[in-house]
């Protein structure tokens, strides 16, 4: 018999990729923005991170072990959750900070809800918005040994002069992994090219929030504080690497967008109008919480359901 | 007095209204950012569930049938003046704590829930003790719960502080998500001890007279009140038998 006649079952078209796979690509899109924050803070950082990933697979595994589930930290989510909370820390946070986090994230948000696919907030900034209400003093204390004072948005928040070029590079006070514009993009290129990640998501947020500031932040179109906002803080990993999560993402194309808008608009009013200079965590976090009901509204109509009344 | 006890240690355990009915949530997360906070709320409650049982138990023969409801918030809302009162005059630090939830105690679903299920078809005494028992289970979920908050939100029992010096406050524990967090793991940890009862043969069921209306998990298939099918299970069900009764 020949090859072209043979019979099998499907599926007949099969796939390397892996979650596994995918999650290790993120935490190679990652390396960038950690070896930044190592390099720009110093060992401490280095210590930091390590500290965060140990706890969060650690979490995971002995919650397996006492639950008699099965053994996921093979999929490298929980080191994507551990790193990505890392970065999300001032360099400075006491080593308890980093395991309570990870304990958090993996256990509460994402563990007790049914382990990754089922957790409806993503684990490491519902961890940092955990830190952050809690240890608020601490969370917010980015003196460290290279820099001391305020981080560039708050700066940008209180009318001092910030230097753009110094926050594209990321020589500038604030969480780990936030810092540097530049490493981050080199990461998001990274996931872009490898397929992991597309710009529906990313590009709408990064646009709607331009386009908001520049109604609402009182500079009108005013080059230098546009480039200030979307350098500074976390925009750039909460739009790459936390909003377009696979599990707290909308699945429809143009829930993605609308997604992508809203938290565009979040981060503008919390930015502008809230009471602390960033707002990228807690936006992306209610933007989890909508998912369900954007998913609902952008469902798309199945070929041949009956055609919209004109 | 036999079922005066029964009806203590059903309040208490079997039905506690806060872990095991899920009565009266409002205040439970509202009030318990400290361990004296739930006690109050939790005798304050009492009080006012053990005296509208009895009242309405009292009365069960003269309250007519279709406006028992009014009727019941009549008195409720009494005791709840009175109380209210009683605390604005003699534990003020209370009073203040305790804000606007004094005056919701009217509107709290374990009495009016206890009123309906219980005293309006029972006599006096076991009303009283039922009120008791189901405010000291209410006392004590929300004392925990209190103690908890506390414990991890400021390092404090009662105010005393018990935590090393080193200990950092975890404030989101004293906060509106502190709650969720700490009910929800008490009622884990409660079900996790009821789980572990019935693999050892114990009798954990809830008795017949407060049900908490959750017949799905509710293994007693003979119930009147049935309102959930668990046919799959094999066990028949009285579905149909109400279905004739709607339709006539």
């Amino acid at each position: 018999m020949s090859d072209l006649m043979k019979v099998s079952s499907n599926p007949h078209v099969r796939s390397r990729t892996s979650t596994g796979s995918i999650m290790l690509t993120v935490v190679i899109a990652l390396l960038p923005a950690a070896g930044f924050g190592i390099y720009n803070f110093g060992m401490r950082a280095l210590v930091t991170i390590l500290i965060t990933v140990a706890s969060a697979v650690l979490t995971e595994l002995l919650f397996e072990i006492i639950c008699k589930k099965k053994i996921t930290i093979g999929d490298f989510s929980a080191v994507v959750t551990g790193l990505l909370l890392a970065l999300n820390l001032p360099v400075n946070v006491p080593w308890w900070i980093g395991v309570v986090g990870s304990v958090f994230a993996i256990l509460v948000v994402k563990m007790l809800f049914g382990g990754l696919g089922q957790n409806f907030m993503n684990p490491a900034l519902g961890a940092r918005c955990f830190l952050l209400i809690s240890f608020t003093s601490i969370m917010t204390n980015f003196d460290c040994d290279a820099y001391t004072g305020a981080t560039p948005l708050a700066n940008l928040k209180n009318g001092v002069d910030v230097n753009i070029m110094d926050m594209v590079i990321g020589r500038t006070a604030g969480t780990i992994g936030e810092t540097s514009m530049i490493a981050i993009v080199i990461g998001a290129c990274i996931l872009i090219l490898m397929g992991v990640i597309d710009l529906r998501i990313p590009g709408s947020y990064i646009v709607s929030f331009v386009i908001f500031i520049s109604i609402f932040g009182g500079h009108g179109l005013d080059g230098a504080y546009i480039s200030a906002h979307l350098a500074g803080g976390g925009l750039m990993l909460g739009a790459f690497f936390m909003a377009t999560d696979y599990v707290t993402r909308p699945i429809t194309k143009n829930g993605q967008y609308l997604f992508g808008i809203l938290l565009g608009i979040l981060t503008g009013i919390f930015r502008i109008f809230g009471p602390s200079a960033e707002g990228v965590s807690y936006a992306i976090i209610i933007g989890n919480l909508l998912v369900p009901l954007i998913e609902k509204i952008t469902l798309p109509k199945a070929f041949g359901k009956g055609g919209e009344k004109a | 007095m036999n079922s005066a006890k029964e009806r203590l240690v059903n309040g208490i355990l079997k039905e506690n209204p806060t872990f095991v009915l899920m009565l009266g949530m409002c205040p439970t997360l509202a009030v318990t950012t400290s361990a004296i906070n739930g006690l109050g709320m939790g005798l304050t409650t009492m009080v006012v569930l053990a005296l509208s049982n009895v009242f309405i138990s009292l009365l069960r023969n003269i309250i007519p049938d279709k406006v028992r409801i009014p009727a019941f918030i009549v008195i409720i809302a009494s005791f709840v003046t009175v109380v209210e009162l009683l605390l604005q005059g003699f534990i003020p630090f209370l009073y203040d704590a305790l804000g606007i939830y004094i005056p919701l105690i009217v509107v709290n679903c374990i009495i009016l829930g206890r009123a309906e299920a219980y005293a309006y078809k029972n006599p006096v005494i076991p009303s009283l003790f039922d009120g008791i028992g189901m405010g000291l289970g209410f006392t004590a979920a929300l004392t925990c719960i209190g103690a908890v908050r506390e414990l991890l939100g400021a390092g404090e029992i009662f105010g005393i502080h018990v935590m090393p010096d080193s200990f950092v406050p975890v404030s989101i524990f004293i906060m509106a998500p502190g709650a969720f967090f700490v009910l929800a793991l008490l009622t884990a940890i409660q079900n996790k001890v009821k789980i572990v009862g019935e693999k050892k043969g114990k009798d954990m069921s809830k008795i017949q007279s407060g049900c908490g209306f959750d017949c799905m998990n509710c293994d007693d298939a003979g119930c009147a009140h049935r309102m959930y099918d668990d046919s799959a299970k094999g066990t028949k069900t009285e579905i149909k038998e109400d279905e004739n009764n709607g339709n006539g």
